[in-house]
């Protein structure tokens, strides 16, 4: 398991003091169709962006809480690091994006019928977001919406 | 925080009637944040399917993720730990599915 060790130690401090956001209570839709036959769609909080794309910004306080529309066919090789944090490797991730945005694995699922379709376009937020109300107020539900229009029945969430 | 923004996420698209799952990589964050089903895995922040490089590697963790999706009788908010699979061995010359 993935624990605070990994961070130095203000950062372990400051996790261990955060006022984490409740989910309460907590959706729940089933899927109701086999996987074979569902559009998956992949949201990512690893910060990439595509180069014609701005990149998050830095100087927001509590954290840039928009995201970027990334086409499903887009080449992960072109997925440019975008993400504020230092307290992780990001070396990992700019040598395969995949790692964290796996948008071949997607279209590699798809290729051999585990998911009937990938969605037309995924979502990529940058997650170091302290400060979550625009998320939850706006960016978040507004992310549900172009998902839902897009006819979208399961996401992947993948942080970083 | 990649932890609680994905969860928070999640959290907004089951509302609208998106299923989800949700890989994290802090077990205590997907407990006090509760996205609906959470697959918790022992990587550290930075690569949170495994290595990078490794299609495989990457995709036994969607697969599992995957899994979580057909949990019809699960009620959440559903934590679950990854573990990697490991393939059953076949004997040679056996016809049936393994057992060792």
């Amino acid at each position: 398991m993935g624990d605070l060790s990994e961070f130095s130690l203000p950062i372990q401090v400051f996790l261990r003091g955060y006022p984490w956001r409740r989910i309460d209570p907590v959706p729940w839709t089933p899927i109701v169709r086999p996987l074979a036959e569902i559009r998956l769609a992949l949201v990512s909080s690893a910060g990439l962006v595509l180069g014609d794309q701005p990149p998050f910004d830095d100087r927001m306080r509590g954290g840039d809480p928009g995201f970027r529309e990334i086409p499903a066919d887009a080449d992960a090789r072109v997925l440019v690091d975008a993400h504020r944090s230092e307290s992780f490797d990001h070396g990992p991730m700019r040598e395969d994006p995949n790692v964290a945005f796996p948008i071949d694995r997607l279209r590699e699922l798809r290729a051999v019928g585990r998911i009937g379709s990938v969605a037309p376009r995924h979502l990529s937020f940058m997650g170091s977001i302290t400060a979550p109300g625009r998320l939850i107020r706006e960016t978040a539900p507004e992310a549900a919406r172009l998902l839902a229009g897009d006819r979208v029945d399961a996401a992947l969430l993948v942080p970083v | 925080m990649c932890n609680q923004a994905v969860g928070l996420v999640a959290a907004e698209l089951e509302r609208q009637g998106i299923a989800t799952v949700t890989i994290q990589l802090l077990r205590f964050v997907a407990e006090r944040v509760r996205p609906p089903r959470a697959l918790c895995v022992p990587f550290p922040h930075g690569r949170p399917l495994d290595a990078p490089g490794h299609p495989e590697r990457q995709l036994a963790v969607i697969e599992a993720a995957l899994a979580l999706l057909e949990e019809r009788e699960a009620r959440p908010p559903l934590v679950v730990e990854w573990a990697p699979t490991v393939a059953p061995r076949r004997a040679p010359g056996m016809n049936g599915p393994g057992t060792r």
